[in-house]
């Protein structure tokens, strides 16, 4: 991309103090087009530079009250970063001479007597350089005007970022982490807070690339994090919805290492999911032992969710016991000669000492020091969870615990009347509540099959008073859901469905009771019944689904009312 | 909830993918799905569920509708990308004697 510069005639200014020589050169030059200003010698040429502001400047070499070079230097240094061409006049004709002139600061020479073609043709040569220098300038101003944006914009996010992520769980007595403070631009993420259950989640992530790309993954990620945490879901739900979000969102080829620790205060238990992170480490109290918490899975967004894996491994934890994890920065350190931290250094300062309480500020002080004046960019995560004894443990979840629960205890009685019946489709609205409750949101599926058959049964046997025998063929199928299209326009006017829902917690997790109840005169549901010749049965496939999904199903008397009992269990 | 088919580059697959949804509000959909397939049409029929959250008993209804367009006995019909919930389903109600599950 090259600007117009403005085609006005060239300015030339001619320094010599040689009357004949300064009125035949300035002859050649008006006669070729160019401007001309003239000096007598080296102070003035520099005064006149400073005023006339030339395009090209020639100096006599032998000048007096200032020669020709130092006029040169002062020119140059005023000129700054504009490229004038300074071409020196010289009768010398030895190469060693000539050469002298340019190492002073010329940018050529023309020799005496002058001949117009070569003038001409070097004055189009230096006009051409001082186009391209001009070009030059005005890009390399642009590229600094976007970089500052880019600072402007990556502040921004910043800001952004920090306000999502809250930061108030790393500030917990048993945590202590050390990040860059624009790690999030180098794709790392460190996400601590306690669940309502007791458990401490830290989530530790690295995304691919840098910059912009790298901490816009993030934003989603402690959005989730942070919303869930405080509802009470567990490790596998939390990453699975993390897992499925930044699969849909992330562009192919970026994903996010992460290890996932549920370190449960109470239960004195330490659930680890890890994902392309280095391998992290329990450091056992009492200094017997160092346990690898090795990355067993894909990182995060590249998979589905369908074949996502949210497994997570068990360990016990003592108190005084440390956790420590930290992202690849650390043995990609480089010093000053471009030599890396390294695995080696860092496996052998876990296991040479193995009762080091200062194991965090050792690791952190070996690592600076190997970097010394080297990155300026440092990639350093690392961080490290301590585990409390019980009574520092009751301090830290006080201190964590705040903002909204989720559902424990709850019933609800929703009852649908005839002119609801007819047009409304309750099934959205009663999976959104039930899902409150993290431990039932992970049967989302299974409860809408529950409830949906509870609830068409109510509607189609119970209310329509249709039998599902007539759902006895192909052409029964179609005529059935004929009938139930109709009737439902045609509903008796105090016709309703009333649904009651009873949820309770209990130590190994939930029941919820589902009763179903509709103002029908009762209906048998029929169950299927295994065909050894493998005919199909269209009608009676219900129940089957409600026995083996519910702990139990009882029909009341006189039929127009079924309850299910669905339980959950609670992740360990 | 939504439904869309496919007929492969030879004519003999129509593949149906439910989205969202399988359930009674589905059936007016599905079932137009492959009743507007041509007459000496597809040969295979591909369910796919790979986006499908939620199914009833009136999803296994449509299926077997489906397998009685398709020649009954003689039907080819796969049901693809299944989730483990949807794969217990059809267990219970021993659709895998009907179908290929996947």
């Amino acid at each position: 991309m090259s600007k117009e510069i403005p085609q006005s005639p060239i300015k030339v200014l001619i320094a010599d103090d040689s009357p004949v020589d300064r009125f035949i050169l300035q002859t050649m030059l008006e006669r070729l087009g160019y401007r001309v200003v003239l000096a007598e010698d080296g102070q003035q040429a520099i005064e006149r530079f400073l005023t006339e502001k030339p395009d090209l400047v020639f100096l006599d070499v032998l000048m007096p009250n200032v020669d020709g070079v130092e006029a040169a230097s002062s020119i140059k240094e005023a000129a700054g970063e504009d490229f004038i061409p300074v071409i020196f006049l010289t009768s010398l004709v030895d190469a060693p001479s000539l050469a002298r002139c340019l190492d002073a600061g010329g940018d050529d020479f023309l020799s005496k007597p002058y001949n117009q073609i070569i003038i001409e043709a070097k004055i189009k040569a230096f006009s051409r350089m001082r186009v391209m220098n001009r070009t030059l300038s005005l890009q390399k101003n642009l590229i600094e005007r976007n970089n500052k944006h880019l600072l402007q914009e990556q502040t921004v996010a910043k800001q952004v970022f920090d306000r999502i992520a809250n930061t108030s769980s790393l500030k917990l007595s048993i945590i202590r982490y050390y990040m860059s403070p624009m790690a999030v631009f180098n794709g790392d993420v460190l996400l601590a807070d306690i669940s309502p259950t007791g458990s401490l989640m830290v989530l530790l992530g690295d995304f691919t690339g840098h910059g912009l790309p790298a901490a816009i993954g993030s934003m989603p990620l402690a959005s989730i994090f942070y919303g869930m945490v405080n509802k009470g879901f567990g490790m596998s739900e939390i990453l699975r919805e993390i897992n499925g979000k930044l699969n849909k969102t992330l562009p192919m080829g970026l994903f996010c290492c992460a290890t996932f620790l549920d370190i449960n205060l109470r239960k004195k238990r330490l659930l680890v999911w890890s994902g392309g992170l280095p391998d992290g480490a329990i450091y056992r109290a009492g200094g017997k032992t160092v346990e690898r918490l090795a990355s067993r899975n894909l990182p995060l967004a590249i998979l589905s969710n369908q074949s996502f894996k949210a497994e997570a491994v068990r360990y016990v934890l003592e108190p005084g016991d440390r956790v420590l994890l930290w992202s690849d920065g650390i043995q990609e350190a480089r010093n000053t000669e471009g030599v890396m931290f390294g695995e080696e250094r860092l496996n052998a300062l876990l296991e040479q000492e193995l009762d080091n309480v200062h194991i965090f500020d050792d690791i952190l002080q070996k690592v600076q020091h190997h970097i010394g004046e080297g990155e300026r960019d440092d990639d350093v995560s690392l961080v490290e969870v301590r585990f409390p004894d019980e009574a520092e443990a009751a301090e830290v979840e006080k201190q964590g615990s705040r903002g909204r629960g989720c559902l424990q205890d709850w019933s609800l009685d929703f009852r649908l009347e005839a002119s609801s019946l007819r047009v409304f489709d309750p099934m959205p609205l009663l999976l959104h509540i039930t899902s409150e409750v993290p431990g039932l949101r992970q049967s989302n599926s299974v409860l809408f099959t529950v409830i949906s058959e509870l609830y068409n049964n109510a509607v189609e046997h119970g209310v329509l008073g249709l039998k599902s025998s007539i759902k006895q063929s192909p052409q029964g199928f179609a005529e059935y859901y004929r009938l139930r299209k109709e009737g439902l326009e045609n509903l008796p006017k105090d016709c309703f469905v009333i649904l009651e829902f009873s949820h309770k917690v209990d130590p190994g997790g939930g029941v919820l009771r589902i009763r179903v109840r509709d103002s029908g005169a009762g209906f048998c549901p029929d169950e299927t019944v295994a065909t050894p010749g493998g005919v199909p049965i269209y009608h009676g496939r219900g129940f089957a689904l409600l026995r083996s999904m519910c702990e139990s199903i009882t029909v009341l008397p006189p039929g127009n009312c079924v309850e299910a009992q669905f339980r959950w269990l609670a992740e360990d | 909830m939504s439904i869309n088919s496919s007929l492969s580059s030879d004519g003999r697959t129509l593949t149906i993918a439910v989205d969202g949804r399988f359930d009674a509000g589905s059936l007016d959909e599905f079932r137009s799905c492959y009743e507007s397939a041509v007459r000496d049409g597809p040969i295979h029929f591909n369910v796919d569920l790979k986006r499908a959250e939620y199914l009833d008993s009136s999803a296994l209804g449509m299926l077997l509708v489906l397998r009685d367009y398709a020649g009954g006995e003689s039907a080819s019909i796969t049901i693809s990308n299944c989730s483990p919930e949807v794969k217990k389903i059809f267990a219970i109600s021993s659709f895998e004697k009907l179908f290929t599950i996947q």
